[in-house]
């Protein structure tokens, strides 16, 4: 327990259980070790918090605040049950992407556990926020506490003024429409909570009017006909639709528009971490692997914090097969993991192979080549660049083809010479949130007829929609207020309409 | 430079509220739930809480996904045996049209429905929230049973308020005499030993001289044992029982006959069950006597009681007359204070009502605390209800409640109750 360092390479102790006085000790050597390795990160902010804060934190979807909903208590008790029967440990780390990034350690946890995660998280997600792209783009570091704490409050003032039975009515409408709320190819404005506090009631204001203008009923004589006919609203098809109801659903009042918009901003803010769970994931593995690697190279840590370390490590990186009973398909930590080693290898060691497939990077240097490769991609670009033969090898890859008019499934590539390309090419797609999930569109609003909203299924590879689908068309046309038809455009051509969902809120909500 | 921050004593339950938010919105599942573990429960097991299972479906979160059909390929890891271009046959169990393996098991989870724990005081606010209980009331039967301590014995170790000073000093008395004891066998023998050198020498013999000195020396020793020692502290001891140390007898009294069907039964459950409970508040032993009665009355355990079907005509006096009886043998030494509840649909033989009205007014109201009758029926009131009517003026602990729904069953304690707070 004496654990005064006279010298720098005297080991750190590392008894089972942490302290605050450890937790900073080893902070301090893997940030000076991160620091020579160049990672550029926010600075750092550990909470240190009880297992039940932890199914708190995970409940509310990680996030420090966030407003109050059904649904959080509901995926509490499901986290409270699976932890408390064994059935799953729970995650050692959260961590938010915040300024200061936020990282969570749970007290149950050994020193070598807090060790691990403190490089994973603290250094190794927190500089992938940093420095990936869709990160900058989508994302406001500075701001999302704050943003959060503003949706929470101004929620709360929502359910005092108009109950919370109709706030939570709103809120899970919004929550089904929460995954086709985000722009996929138009940069969000930055969040900022002064700006956003001064500006929301400007824009109550001017939306309103705005969506009076639109659904004008008054006979406007100078609006010669055939011009009406030949309106179409949205001019263009829009893929936003939490955005396009929040701007145009013609009953909603202004504080609905406003939740709306915090529910889109919200998932947003997720948005890139849903497409760079490979990259994000392999990366901070990769870093928590190196950082702790060089301090033992260093002799700073005792073997016996080296047998835990990679205990852990290596139940994190473990790979099964698909023939294996506990194959969840691939595990972002493991093929992350891989590719990032395997791109360190290929600059420091390159084969024949390497220097015919990746001729840029071959040989050059790795710390350049790594800090390109994590600021510029996302998963469906980083595997289509960087997955390398070798990975393809070493995790035995294939692709099957399962086309619902055939009897029987196809292999239609697999790890050799003729399937690299291919293999990389279906996993790219697989990863690709546009083919992954479905392409809806907001299509036509019948402004002159009976206001309702048509949504068109641009059908991929005759892939349909989920049961849930019509479900969701409800929650659609309760915020709209009008009836709502969903179509699916398939790839030959042919539209016809899936679900329709007639309401007229005018008559039953409105009193 | 890095911040680390302690939160491990901030607020728990920061999900409290979406805990309670999840329970408002699946009230009525959670309603159900507590319906069917009361039909299955003893009518004495109320201080646990309950698990609730809500079919999966009904707090699925619809989002917009793909489903299963149309084309999918998708890349698999661990190829042990495949080529390009192979053929397999589509693996069974994901149900037609699956669209791969990794689809078809995740598609396959979620499906059990969703179990959660209420707590004990959770599950009371159900089963009180259907019976209308004011709070008040609540709050008074859901709280823990309350202790009172009281003296039991002696002990080693306690606060220095509690030290009982006569055991405490008994003890050192007893400690210095057994410590002494050696010393003090050994001045005896000196002093004797003096005594019988007196008698032949002098005062100042060097051997006196040193018998002296030796006796002094013990003497020393023996003052220098401790006069009272931590060791010998003795403490009073105080220890927490239940309040209440009474005990109690209530009779149920259920009409089993044709007429009753089963949510009848279930209202007159509820019935028996607030009225177990709020005697727990006020006793801390109860026993419960079963009668069931149709033409012929007979005293049966709580399974037969609720769950047995009997059919035929209704004869009340029968099952009074059992109660009377085993009142009478069992319950009337003086220890027991004796509750009688009664349930029933009213619909009795018409000759018989007037001789329950006259059992129930001379040999059983004079010798219990309360009796309460409750008819459920829909209408109006039948003959059994007319005559107990003339009881309710003459005595004071006779309660009658007819009952339609579930929250009409607490005015019948109102006045039990109200007595007990005064």
């Amino acid at each position: 327990m004496s654990a005064k360092r006279q010298k720098r390479k005297q080991p750190l102790p590392a008894p089972g259980e942490w302290t605050f006085e450890l937790i900073e000790a080893y902070h301090a050597e893997i940030d000076r070790v991160a620091r020579e390795y160049g990672l550029d990160t926010y600075p750092n902010q550990i909470e240190l918090i009880t297992s039940e804060q932890m199914m708190d934190a995970y409940s509310s979807v990680g996030m420090p605040v966030n407003y109050h909903h059904w649904s959080f208590g509901k995926s509490f008790l499901q986290t409270e049950k699976g932890y408390r029967r064994g059935q799953m440990g729970l995650a050692y780390e959260i961590v938010i992407n915040s300024n200061p990034c936020i990282a969570y350690l749970m007290e149950e946890n050994t020193m070598t556990m807090q060790a691990l995660v403190i490089a994973h998280a603290a250094y190794g997600h927190n500089s992938f926020f940093k420095g990936n792209y869709l990160f900058r783009q989508w994302t406001n570091a500075d701001a999302i506490v704050d943003y959060l704490l503003f949706a929470r409050n101004y929620l709360s003032e929502c359910e005092e003024r108009y109950g919370e039975e109709e706030v939570e009515l709103l809120l899970d409408s919004c929550h089904a429409l929460m995954n086709v709320g985000v722009d996929r190819y138009k940069r969000p404005a930055k969040l900022s909570l002064t700006k956003e506090l001064t500006r929301q009631r400007e824009r109550a204001e001017y939306l309103q009017s705005q969506v009076n203008d639109l659904w004008r009923t008054l006979p406007a004589q100078q609006i010669k006909t055939q011009t009406v006919e030949a309106r179409r609203f949205p001019p263009e098809p829009q893929e936003n639709l939490l955005y396009f109801i929040e701007k145009n659903a013609p009953l909603l009042e202004p504080w609905q528009r406003e939740v709306v918009r915090i529910v889109r901003k919200v998932g947003q803010y997720f948005f890139p971490q849903r497409q760079t769970q490979v990259m994000n994931e392999g990366w901070a593995t990769y870093w928590h692997y190196t950082l702790i690697n060089t301090l033992y190279d260093e002799g700073l840590l005792t073997d016996s914090f080296m047998m835990e370390f990679l205990h852990s490590h290596t139940n994190v990186v473990y790979q099964p097969g698909y023939n294996e009973p506990w194959y969840r398909g691939l595990n972002p930590y493991a093929l992350g993991f891989a590719m990032w080693q395997d791109i360190r290898r290929i600059c420091e060691h390159p084969t024949d192979e390497d220097r015919y497939w990746f001729p840029d990077i071959a040989g050059s240097d790795w710390r350049d080549t790594f800090d390109f490769a994590m600021r510029n991609f996302k998963d469906e670009s980083f595997i289509a660049q960087f997955l390398s033969p070798k990975i393809m090898r070493d995790f035995r890859l294939f692709a099957i083809l399962d086309d619902d008019k055939e009897t029987k499934l196809k292999v239609s590539a697999i790890h050799d010479e003729a399937g690299y390309r291919r293999v990389r090419e279906i996993m790219s797609d697989n990863y690709n949130l546009g083919s992954r999930e479905p392409n809806l569109q907001v299509w036509n609003v019948d402004l002159r007829g009976d206001r309702s909203l048509t949504l068109r299924h641009q059908a991929y590879l005759r892939r349909p929609l989920n049961g849930d689908a019509d479900e969701v068309i409800k929650h659609v046309a309760r915020l709209w207020g009008f009836a709502v038809k969903m179509e699916v455009a398939h790839e030959d051509g042919r539209v016809e309409v899936l679900h329709e969902c007639h309401q007229d809120r005018r008559k039953t909500d409105k009193n | 430079m890095v911040r680390i921050i302690d939160r491990r004593f901030d607020s728990r339950n920061k999900s409290a509220v979406n805990r309670q938010r999840f329970m408002r919105r699946f009230k009525g599942q959670i309603r159900e739930a507590v319906a069917d573990a009361i039909a299955g429960r003893s009518i004495k097991d109320l201080d646990n809480g309950e698990s609730v299972s809500i079919p999966s479906k009904d707090l699925s979160e619809p989002q917009f996904h793909h489903g299963r059909g149309g084309i999918w390929e998708t890349v698999f890891t661990g190829n042990d045996q495949f080529s390009s271009g192979d053929q397999i046959n589509r693996p069974q169990g994901g149900g037609g049209g699956g669209s791969g393996k990794g689809k078809a098991s995740k598609d396959g989870e979620g499906e059990d429905d969703f179990v959660f724990n209420l707590s004990r005081e959770e599950f009371l606010d159900v089963f009180f929230d259907d019976l209308a209980l004011p709070n008040l009331v609540k709050t008074q039967l859901a709280r823990i049973q309350e202790y009172k301590s009281q003296r039991a014995g002696f002990t080693n170790d306690g606060t220095p308020a509690n030290i009982n000073v006569v055991r405490s000093l008994r003890g050192a008395l007893g400690r210095r005499l057994a410590l002494a004891s050696p010393y003090q066998g050994r001045l005896r023998e000196l002093q004797k030993q003096i005594e019988e050198l007196l008698e032949t020498r002098p005062e100042d013999d060097p051997e006196i001289i040193r018998l002296k000195d030796e006796i002094g020396i013990l003497r020393a020793k023996i003052e220098a044992i401790p006069f009272i020692d931590s060791f010998d502290l003795r403490y009073n001891n105080r220890i927490k029982i239940p309040k209440p140390t009474t005990q109690a007898v209530m009779f149920c009294i259920m009409d089993v006959s044709g007429s009753m069907d089963e949510e009848k039964k279930a209202t007159a459950k509820r019935f028996f069950m607030l009225l177990y409970l709020f005697l727990t508040r006020t006793y801390e032993h109860i026993e419960v006597v079963f009668i069931r009665h149709h033409t012929v009355a007979k005293e049966v355990n709580e399974e037969d009681f609720f769950h047995s079907r009997e059919s035929g005509g209704t004869v009340v006096s029968s099952a009074i007359e059992l109660m009377k009886d085993i009142l009478h043998q069992r319950y009337l030494n003086g220890a027991w204070n004796v509750y009688g509840a009664q349930a029933s649909d009213g619909d009795n033989w018409e000759n018989d009502s007037p001789h329950c009205r006259e059992l129930l007014s001379d040999a059983i109201l004079p010798f219990v605390q309360y009796f309460a009758y409750i008819e459920i029926t829909p209408g109006e009131p039948q003959n059994l209800w007319r005559e107990y009517e003339k009881l309710v003026g003459a005595h004071a602990n006779f309660a009658m409640q007819h009952i339609e729904g579930l929250p009409d069953i607490y005015p019948v304690f109102r006045e039990l109750f109200k007595k007990k707070l005064a």
